[in-house]
């Protein structure tokens, strides 16, 4: 396997956004007939590697070689051209359009300068049988589920030509019986000699199919190594970029406060969750968070805990199981129905969810609570002004005033801004969804202590994170979702980062004995 | 409703609908199914098929054409002008003014990215102040040396009238080309989505030019057929057929959103309305305004039975 | 990191440098005022007559239907939408009050605003609720429109107006200041308050701005669209009464006439962006000003009207090139 020159080998790659950077020399070789994982939390990287990979982005700096020769792709189309196909994880498919011309757009088979449809669609059949898919030429994509879109997306690679193909997330909306397709058709390709570039979060995968795994972080490479022999709690230590050994404490504002003590279980929950499911990612989440507790969501990407929050909140329709308030069913259809039961959640995507970019700091931040504000139908300027220097002043929020458009804001004075929103609506329960997630350390620390304020005066915090320290060390009780599915629950002695990764990785834990912790491996 | 069920009513409604008013007509009307009728509502129809028929091209990639009507004032006046020189320069001339304009509406589009509305709406203002500025507000009359162009307005040929036979040409063509050549697959794969045609390297901007270039073209040769027919160019002529030519491309089935449709239901489309306002006529009680509201509120129903359908096929 | 920043190549490339020259330019509506300040000052010396009191009322009292227009169509395109009915609304509006005037003013005025409205809310509803482009939806009441007017006027004909109540919409004067300019002035005014100091106004930013952010926030974006939509068409009503007024008569096919090019022209030209989530109406009325300023001046120098619609073209193109959605 690792015998000859590579078949693809990117050296020193780094891409820049403006001021922020995406890529920092990083290296990928892949060789023929290959499975090569390329692992990473968000923000990591992958997606920007394999757009500079395909065309789509144009690198910085560093170097690309296929078959030893140095190539350089402005567009897809060159990168298609050279043998070099990636298939997305939101499919780009025309969806309107049939399986064989999907295949063959901008290739179709010509007879005297007109598009030859029999021998279009024949050749479709002959690649789709090839290739063991048992799928109509003249389907109509959009008619097919995703697993079929995605096995189309990949039989245009294959007739592309490709040596190099990307498969990113292939199988996050699959079901077990579509993944095993998958899989022999990654075996196929494997064996034909393509290389094969596998993102995924889903471990079992991985090491079901996988040769090699590229580990990057922040946008650097962590390392490149055969996955065989890895463990896979090594693993998820390297994308979280912590060492077995080496689990710090006191690296969050929480830690300056006191640990959190549990709730009293005394009390009845404020919010509970009972076998909620919906959607493709969310099957089954059972939790209860108590006032005056922070309640920990984790889980790697995909795992389900956005969808969770949104759920609870009414921004997703949630198709099973229950949610109730203080014992009474919710079960919200709209953010609307949520709010007034007095639920607040700020969104993990702060561009595209939570600010209204063109407006003032001071409209921001009233948005949810001009009910509160309004007499006769009129905003009171007095109370809305006395709101707005409340909560700059108990958050901190710099700007200078509470007229600038909050687009002009620092990404952690937004966040501020955006808990406040919810604040002075005077919330029961605060859904955060990665609530410290792209702002600087200054006001990671803010948002921190201000969180673990809220619950000690007695609201209910639903805290989604993805950082090990601020969940143990923030949290009081931490529930692990793996797969859409509530895994476990630690609290007390069990709460360690450890334990987090454990159960992440591997599901299940000996505190939640009631939850299956297994999982179809292949 | 199956998806199956689903995409037929959306793809044969309009044909449905055409064949029920051709009934109707049949039995109602002892005109209505005479040879002359006939092709009354076909020549009647013509120039607004044609412009119809470029409308589906920049609609099918997702875009939309208000200049139109002022693109086919432009051409009969061009046409007009340059007829002492000859038939064909001023036929040629015609056209040819249209798809430049057309041409530069897809350049702002695709290059200097404004929204299509907005650009052919300033191309729908900007073109008919050229055509009044050109003509000082007259109309202008054919020369005497253009009689080609009176052929091609009123001739007929075996009994079709030119105009009908230039409109069923263009549908011939404008159909293969949708079907049968890269550039029509292109066409439907940018309305299908911009982001994945342009992932699998098609030349998104260069489409989106031609389509409008066409839609001008088309709308050029309409604009030199109705010089023709009127005997003069007229910088008023034409007002209001970009709603026209839009309300035949959607009744035919063809979706705004882009990607869906064809050239053979636009001319069903055209047809239909054609149809319905050639009853109307008949039955000589309609008047030509309920005839107007019809034709909204006939839009309306549409584009809301066709979103229906959209979101049930998206959901199904 | 690289999932938030998450943008196309396309929309960054030009981002970091202008961002900060912008910075230091004058906004948008300033910088209609500007170009309002130098039509007004270079027509006042190159143009005869204009600097005269009886022309700029008469400015005033052109503008005055166009600024009730363009109002509405501030609202609705700060939503994201766009109102293409508004032309078609107004003659409803005269046609409805012409045929009714004889059974009493209150009545006829009351009834052709039920009317105008009830146009806006069947726009706001199939685009609100049926989720319909606000381009095709409008387009149809564009056309419906016309009918319906034509038809409510006894089948096309010209209903003249003798009611002299009614006739002080178009022409009376409250001492100098024509009735006109005053319901302009009130309708800025209301829209003014509605967007400062109601939720309401709020409430359209947000859903124009970022409507997936306002519907988090508990914002009621459905409602919100249909309000707007319906706001339009009252504005177009009273715009409609104002011209069958003036010219003593309904004209179902004269009555607002290519309004939606002039509404969404002094819209665009005043600083709202097409792309919804900002308004400015005192920019909306500097837009409308711009335009029948230079309309009139070409008028007053002779210029064939067609020139004026090419230059017409030509602020929209730029206006709206100017503003163009950019990515911070």
């Amino acid at each position: 396997m690792t015998a000859g020159a590579p078949l693809l080998r990117m050296e020193g790659i780094t891409k820049r956004f403006g001021s922020a950077t995406a890529l920092d020399a990083v290296d990928l070789v892949l060789q023929r007939g290959e499975v090569h994982a390329l692992v990473g939390e968000n923000g990591a990287g992958k997606s920007t590697l394999v757009k500079i990979l395909t065309g789509a982005y144009r690198r910085d700096t560093g170097t690309v070689e296929l078959e030893g020769q140095p190539v350089s792709f402005d567009t897809p189309a060159e990168a298609q051209a050279a043998g070099v196909c990636a298939v997305h994880q939101e499919i780009h498919l025309l969806t309107h359009r049939t399986v064989a011309e999907n295949i063959y757009l901008g290739r179709e088979p010509r007879r005297w300068g007109f598009v030859d449809w029999r021998r279009m669609n024949a050749d479709a059949a002959a690649l789709l049988l090839d290739l063991g898919l048992d799928m109509q030429p003249d389907a109509v994509v959009g008619s097919l589920n995703t697993a079929r879109q995605q096995m189309v997306a990949i039989a245009r690679g294959v007739s592309l030509g490709a040596r190099v193909l990307v498969l990113d997330e292939p199988t996050s909306s699959l079901s077990p019986r579509e993944v095993s397709i998958l899989y022999a058709l990654v075996a196929r390709l494997k064996a034909q000699g393509t290389a094969i570039v596998y993102i995924s979060h889903r471990f079992d995968e991985l090491y079901a199919i996988c040769d090699r795994v590229t580990v990057l972080r922040d946008g650097r490479l962590v390392e490149t190594r055969p996955l065989a022999g890895l463990e896979r709690l090594d693993l998820v230590c390297l994308m979280l970029g912590k060492r077995r050994d080496e689990l710090r404490h006191g690296t969050t504002a929480f830690a300056e406060h006191q640990a959190r003590t549990a709730g009293e279980p005394t009390t009845a929950p404020l919010l509970e969750t009972e076998h909620v499911g919906g959607g493709s990612r969310l099957r089954d989440v059972s939790l209860q968070v108590r006032r005056g507790e922070i309640v920990g969501l984790a889980g790697l990407l995909g795992s389900g805990r956005t969808e969770t929050a949104r759920a609870v909140f009414g921004a997703d329709p949630c198709a099973r199981g229950k949610v109730s308030i203080q014992g009474k069913r919710l079960d919200a259809r709209s953010p609307d129905d949520a709010i007034r039961a007095g639920i607040g959640f700020v969104s993990e995507d702060r561009k595209a969810e939570g600010i209204i970019p063109e407006l003032s700091i001071r409209e921001n931040l009233t948005l949810a609570a001009l009910p509160l504000l309004t007499r006769y139908g009129v905003v009171s300027r007095r109370r809305q002004r006395e709101m707005v220097d409340r909560f700059m002043e108990r958050l901190g929020i710099k700007a200078s005033s509470a007229d600038q458009r909050i687009r002009e804001l620092s990404g952690g004075n937004q966040q501020k801004v955006l808990l406040a929103r919810w604040l002075c609506t005077s919330p029961r329960l605060l859904i955060l969804d990665e609530p410290t997630r792209g702002i600087d350390i200054g006001a990671k620390g803010e948002i921190q202590g201000l969180v673990n304020e809220l619950a000690t005066d007695g609201m209910a915090v639903l805290m989604i994170s993805s950082e090990l320290e601020e969940l143990v060390e923030g949290s009081t009780r931490v529930v692990v979702l793996r797969d859409g599915e509530s895994v476990a629950e630690l609290s007390g002695d069990q709460l360690s980062q450890q334990a987090i990764i454990h159960a992440m990785a591997e599901g299940g834990s000996t505190s939640s004995p009631g939850i299956a912790p297994d999982h179809p491996v292949h | 409703m199956g998806a199956r069920a689903v995409s037929l009513l959306q793809r044969s409604g309009a044909l449905v609908a055409l064949v029920a008013a051709i009934v109707v007509g049949a039995m109602r009307y002892y005109d209505f199914l005479t040879a002359e009728n006939l092709l009354n509502v076909l020549r009647q129809n013509s120039m607004l098929g044609l412009v119809a028929l470029g409308m589906t091209f920049v609609i099918l990639t997702g875009g939309i054409d208000l200049s139109v009507g002022s693109l086919v004032a432009v051409a009969g006046v061009v046409a007009a002008r340059l007829s002492p020189a000859g038939s064909l320069v001023a036929l040629v001339c015609g056209i040819a003014a249209a798809a430049l304009l057309g041409l530069v509406n897809g350049v702002l589009i695709s290059k200097v990215r404004i929204q299509p509305f907005i650009v052919t709406l300033a191309m729908m203002i900007a073109a008919r102040g050229a055509a009044l500025a050109a003509t000082s507000e007259q109309s202008v009359s054919l020369g005497a040396a253009a009689s080609g162009l009176a052929w091609l307005g009123r001739g007929d040929v075996g009994g079709l009238p030119v105009p009908v036979l230039l409109l069923l040409l263009a549908y011939l063509v404008g159909w293969v080309a949708l079907r049968y050549t890269r550039f029509g697959r292109y066409v439907f794969a940018i309305g299908d989505s911009e982001e994945a045609a342009r992932l699998m390297g098609l030349p998104a901007d260069r489409i989106v030019m031609a389509t409008y270039a066409l839609s001008g073209a088309l709308a050029g040769l309409a604009g030199v057929i109705l010089t023709a027919r009127l005997g003069a160019g007229q910088p008023v002529a034409a007002t209001g057929w970009e709603l026209d030519a839009i309300a035949a491309v959607v009744v035919g089935g063809t979706l705004l959103s882009g990607g869906q449709g064809g050239a053979g239901s636009t001319l069903i489309g055209v047809l239909l309305l054609g149809v319905i306002f050639n009853l109307f006529n008949l039955e000589g009680t309609i008047t030509p305004w309920w005839q107007w509201v019809m034709r909204g509120a006939f839009l309306l129903v549409v584009v809301v039975v066709q979103g229906r359908l959209q979101r049930r096929e998206a959901h199904g | 990191m690289a999932q938030s920043l998450g943008l196309e190549p396309a929309r960054r490339a030009p981002a970091a440098a202008p961002a900060s020259l912008r910075r230091h330019l004058p906004g948008p509506q300033y910088a209609a005022l500007g170009a309002l300040v130098v039509l007004v000052v270079a027509n006042a010396v190159f143009t005869p007559h204009f600097a005269s009191t009886s022309n700029l009322w008469n400015v005033l009292l052109q503008v005055s239907t166009v600024v009730l227009a363009a109002v509405g169509m501030t609202l609705v395109i700060a939503t994201g939408g766009i109102d293409l009915s508004v032309g078609s609304v107004m003659a409803c509006a005269g046609a409805v009050a012409a045929v009714l005037l004889e059974r009493g003013t209150v009545l006829a005025v009351i009834a052709a605003l039920a009317v105008a409205t009830l146009i806006g809310v069947v726009n706001g509803t199939l685009i609100a609720t049926m989720r319909v482009q606000p381009i095709v939806v409008t387009l149809a009441t564009l056309i419906a429109g016309r009918g319906i007017a034509q038809v409510i006027s006894h089948d096309g004909e010209l209903v003249t107006i003798s009611d002299p109540a009614f006739m002080q919409l178009g022409r009376g004067y409250a001492g100098p200041v024509p009735v006109q300019v005053l319901i302009a002035l009130a309708a800025v005014a209301v829209a003014l308050f509605l967007l400062r100091s109601t939720p309401f106004g709020r409430y359209v930013l947000a859903a124009g701005g970022n409507p997936a952010a306002a519907r988090l926030a508990g914002v009621p974006v459905p409602r919100t669209i249909m309000t707007v939509y319906a706001a339009s068409g009252l504005l177009a009503g009273i715009a409609g009464l104002i011209v069958a007024s003036r010219l003593g008569a309904s004209d179902a096919a004269k009555i607002g006439q290519n309004m939606e090019l002039d509404a969404i022209a002094a819209v665009v030209v005043g600083g709202t962006a097409l792309s919804g989530g900002r308004a400015t109406i005192v920019g909306t009325v500097i837009g409308a000003l711009i335009m029948q300023v230079i309309a009139t001046s070409f008028n007053m120098l002779l210029v064939p009207y067609a020139w004026s619609l090419a230059l017409k073209a030509a602020i929209i193109l730029v206006a709206v090139y100017l503003q163009r959605p950019r990515r911070v």
